[in-house]
């Protein structure tokens, strides 16, 4: 029978804050993370945003790098992230040589492409960040400073890039093409993603009201967060987390931007998710759902939810409200998110919820609460129909 | 147990064509930017969907369909793009109105085709392809990841019949000029088929689409059968021949019984370094084959030689343009394909005559 | 009057990359939308930003495009009578 592939560790830093432990705390206190950009200099300053509170300087000072570094915001939150992954599950710095590492990414460091851009004629000052727009130059620059030297790639899926890192690491361990990766991914906030997302006219001024009736947008955030996956013959002797039972993959090939109002992709990727898995859609005790208050998204998740769990849709809420939509590192912090409601059998609140949507009804789970929980749903969904579920069970 | 997987259908759109490759009239540029030659889109595209396109968006989709028209599939299972830089001209349009306009009154089309799933996102929407579909975006190994969860895909479901997956990158005005600035492209300009002979830093660059549909059953006219790809770590020479000998090994041969090799010398004084001293010591009995000053270097590139190597398979015949030594190859069965994705990063594809 | 018509047309066409039409192609009373020019979601939102930009005229709700951008006779009349420049 399917076991799903073991997680033996995990690391996060998030509007929530920095570390597993600080994340579990705002998320346990109902804390959100949303706050006006201080950081990000824009002049949208009245967008809400989970923003991390930690300037880049701070974030190079505690990582000690030397001033020719060329890690850009995204790189530094992923290093962060991702040695607390290592350090949880006590991978040694040999056994990195041969660890794969798979991150997604939608905009990499295009935090310095913007910042740059009109000097790079003028000046060589900046010229290492020349390359860094491009999604796999995070990737490497976190690799480097961690030393992590197996299969190492990039998944660039926009909203969804961190579920199908997850999902990519472990097939490849299921295949016995790896023994061990750490997956996830990074993104932080842009004048590029922000200003996008504005011409798009879907952020919203207040902070985002997931799943409810008067719903009018996202709020952007940032973060990072990693898993360590390990083949069973490496994690037998560790504390396994948790487990990636089930993934599912499919392209709602609709529009570019929006989702189908049926959820057509929501809905097959869930549906494989819950195949691989091998268990019935009752099973699942909790969805932590992509919900990102657009009307759009919302609506579509609400009915291929309805679609795929007919007789009752279980608990489930969107964390979106407490960190903002972190795009490619969306799908790996509410990995995270999913692992701590199966480690401590609690449900995390959908914040800002009051009346359910006319559509569907659906009511989300708005106060925490404590139940047993044995399997998690977690979906992502992003621009170009890609649509991700990835299921999560307890080790059993 | 790995199967075995075939390449069925090609879409190549290139700075060169079969025709000028293979009756050896090589398209000769005389800047280090040069773009591809662009088939008729609109054969392809409808014209309402066509017109907010880029180049990228328009060759990647186009590629597509050829492959699928040359592999006779109408739907493929699943779509897996690589792209190294993504949709470079939206992302300029969009950050360049950005600057200048401080943030004011933005479109949003530039930005939503900006992002680097854009066009396996828009093939997928094109196609009304609702199977499986993610994108690659890891510098100069971003085909090769393609390829790899692709191989990963057909061994974990069989029965699939049609795996969609290429790499695509496009040139643009500004980014794809910063080359000349961080040491990317030669400072001074060159004649492309004169690559090898400039012994300088830095390289030339263009763009291109490359799609392949495969499938594990074995098609009468099948172009080539993809036996492995890898893409690894190595820090010297020696440690990359050692693991080309490791890749060879886990698929039954020795580099000796290689009948081409396809090396990814790009003209770059330092990179090709490494290639020089495979010529010599692992591969001085192969044919050895390069290309990149026929198609440019780019994150994507490999796509170019393995639809040269098709080619080859297929028309049993090899340019010389593309020849780096008198090594004659007469009945070419295996072909291995080598490239430097960045100083310590490498990758490998090997193909075998169906 | 059909300045501002021919105006918005020739605006829409380059706006919105509308190669393959001419200023002649399009009628006062074609819908813009569905069977008509056939136009999208992205190009209302487009739309939007040119109402801004050319003619000083802010829609704080995308939904209210609906009603205005039905054909070039009811998006010139919305402007004769918001525009503030």
């Amino acid at each position: 029978m399917n076991r799903g592939v073991a997680i033996t560790g995990m690391g996060i830093i998030s509007a929530l804050g920095n570390g597993v432990e600080a994340n579990f705390n705002a998320l346990i206190a109902s804390q959100d993370g949303i706050t006006f950009p201080e950081i990000l200099k824009t002049k949208y300053t009245h967008f809400p945003v989970g923003e991390v509170k930690t300037s880049n300087l701070d974030l190079e000072t505690e990582l000690q790098l030397s001033d020719e570094h060329s890690c850009t915001r995204a790189a530094l939150l992923g290093i962060i992230a991702a040695k607390e992954a290592i350090k949880s599950s006590g991978v040694t710095a040999k056994e990195l040589l041969t660890t794969g590492f798979i991150s997604g990414s939608s905009v990499g460091g295009i935090d310095a492409t913007e910042k740059y851009y009109l000097e790079y004629d003028k000046s060589t000052a900046h010229h290492q960040f020349i390359p860094a727009q491009h999604p796999g130059f995070t990737t490497n620059k976190i690799a480097e400073h961690l030393n992590i030297k197996g299969f190492t790639t990039t998944i660039s899926t926009a909203c969804s890039s961190g579920a199908n890192a997850i999902m990519l690491g472990a097939r490849l361990i299921k295949a016995g093409e790896l023994d061990r990766v750490i997956v996830g991914g990074t993104d932080c906030l842009t004048k590029f993603t922000l200003n996008g997302f504005n011409s798009l006219k879907i952020l919203s001024e207040e902070k985002c009201k997931a799943f409810d009736d008067s719903r009018n947008g996202l709020n952007l955030g940032e973060g990072a967060a990693y898993l360590v996956l390990e083949a069973e013959h490496l994690a037998k002797n560790k504390q396994i987390l948790g487990r990636v039972l089930g993934y599912g993959n499919a392209n709602d090939a609709y529009h570019q931007t929006a989702s189908s109002e049926t959820g057509v992709g929501a809905y097959k990727a869930m549906r494989d998710a819950l195949e691989i898995a091998g268990i019935a859609a009752e099973k699942i005790n909790y969805i932590n759902a992509h919900g990102t208050a657009t009307r759009n998204n919302d609506l579509s998740e609400s009915n291929a939810l309805k679609q795929i769990f007919s007789s009752e849709v279980p608990d489930f809420s969107s964390t979106k409200a407490y960190t903002g939509h972190s795009l490619a590192a969306a799908g790996a912090l509410e990995a995270v998110f999913s692992i701590l409601s199966l480690q401590n059998n609690l449900i995390f609140p959908n914040l800002n919820f009051s009346k359910p949507m006319q559509e569907s009804g659906l009511l989300p789970i708005t106060e925490l609460k404590n139940k047993s929980v044995n399997y998690v749903l977690s979906n992502s969904f992003g621009f170009g129909g890609n649509c991700t579920s990835l299921i999560f069970s307890k080790n059993e | 147990m790995s199967r075995t997987i075939y390449i069925t259908g090609i879409g190549a759109i290139s700075a060169q064509t079969e025709e000028s490759v293979f009756s050896e009239k090589s398209v000769v540029y005389t800047s280090n930017i040069f773009q591809a030659i662009s088939p008729n889109f609109k054969e392809y595209i409808p014209a309402m969907a066509l017109r907010r396109m880029s180049k990228a968006i328009k060759m990647g989709l186009t590629a597509v369909k050829m492959a699928l028209q040359d592999a006779n599939v109408e739907l493929p299972d699943a779509i897996i793009t690589g792209t190294g830089e993504g949709c470079k001209q939206d992302t300029e349009k969009f950050l360049g109105s950005m600057l200048s306009q401080e943030e004011d009154l933005l479109t949003p089309t530039s930005f939503i085709q900006s992002t680097h799933n854009t066009v396996g996102g828009q093939i997928a929407l094109n196609l009304g392809c609702s199977g499986y579909n993610v994108t690659y975006s890891q510098e100069r190994a971003s085909l090769e990841s393609a390829l790899i969860d692709s191989v990963l895909l057909l061994n974990e479901k069989p029965s699939l019949n049609s795996v969609l997956v290429g790499g695509v990158d496009e040139v643009s005005n500004k980014i794809t000029s910063f080359g000349y600035l961080n040491g990317f492209l030669k400072q001074e300009e060159i004649e492309n088929l004169s690559l090898f002979s400039h012994k300088s830093e830095g390289t030339i660059t263009s763009e291109g689409a490359f799609f392949f549909n495969l499938t594990t059953e074995n098609k009468k006219d099948s172009y080539a059968q993809l036996k492995a790809v890898s893409s690894f770590n190595a820090e010297s020479p020696i440690e990359v021949s050692e693991k080309i000998t490791e890749f060879l090994s886990r698929n039954s041969l020795r580099p000796k019984d290689l009948d081409i090799v396809f090396l990814g010398k790009n003209g770059d004084l330092d990179q090709d370094k490494v290639y020089d001293e495979l010529q010599y010591t692992i591969f001085p009995k192969t044919c050895q084959l390069a290309y990149k000053h026929l198609s440019g270097e780019f994150n994507t590139v490999t796509g170019f030689a393995i639809w040269l190597s098709c080619l080859i398979f297929r028309r049993q015949q090899i340019p010389d343009i593309l020849k780096l030594n008198a090594v004659p190859s007469s009945n070419p069965k295996n072909i291995l394909l080598y490239n430097l994705a960045s100083n310590t990063s490498h990758s490998v594809i090997l193909l075998q005559k169906p | 009057m059909s300045d501002l018509r021919t105006e918005l047309k020739q605006s829409i066409i380059v706006q919105l990359n509308l190669e393959e039409l001419t200023i002649e192609d399009i009628d006062n009373n074609d819908s813009l939308f569905g069977d008509g020019l056939g136009l999208d979601s992205i190009d209302a939102l487009e739309l939007i930003v040119l109402l801004e930009k050319d003619y000083g005229i802010k829609l704080t709700d995308p939904n209210q495009g609906k009603e205005i951008f039905i054909s070039i006779n009811k998006m010139a009349e919305y402007i004769e009578s918001h525009r503030t420049k």
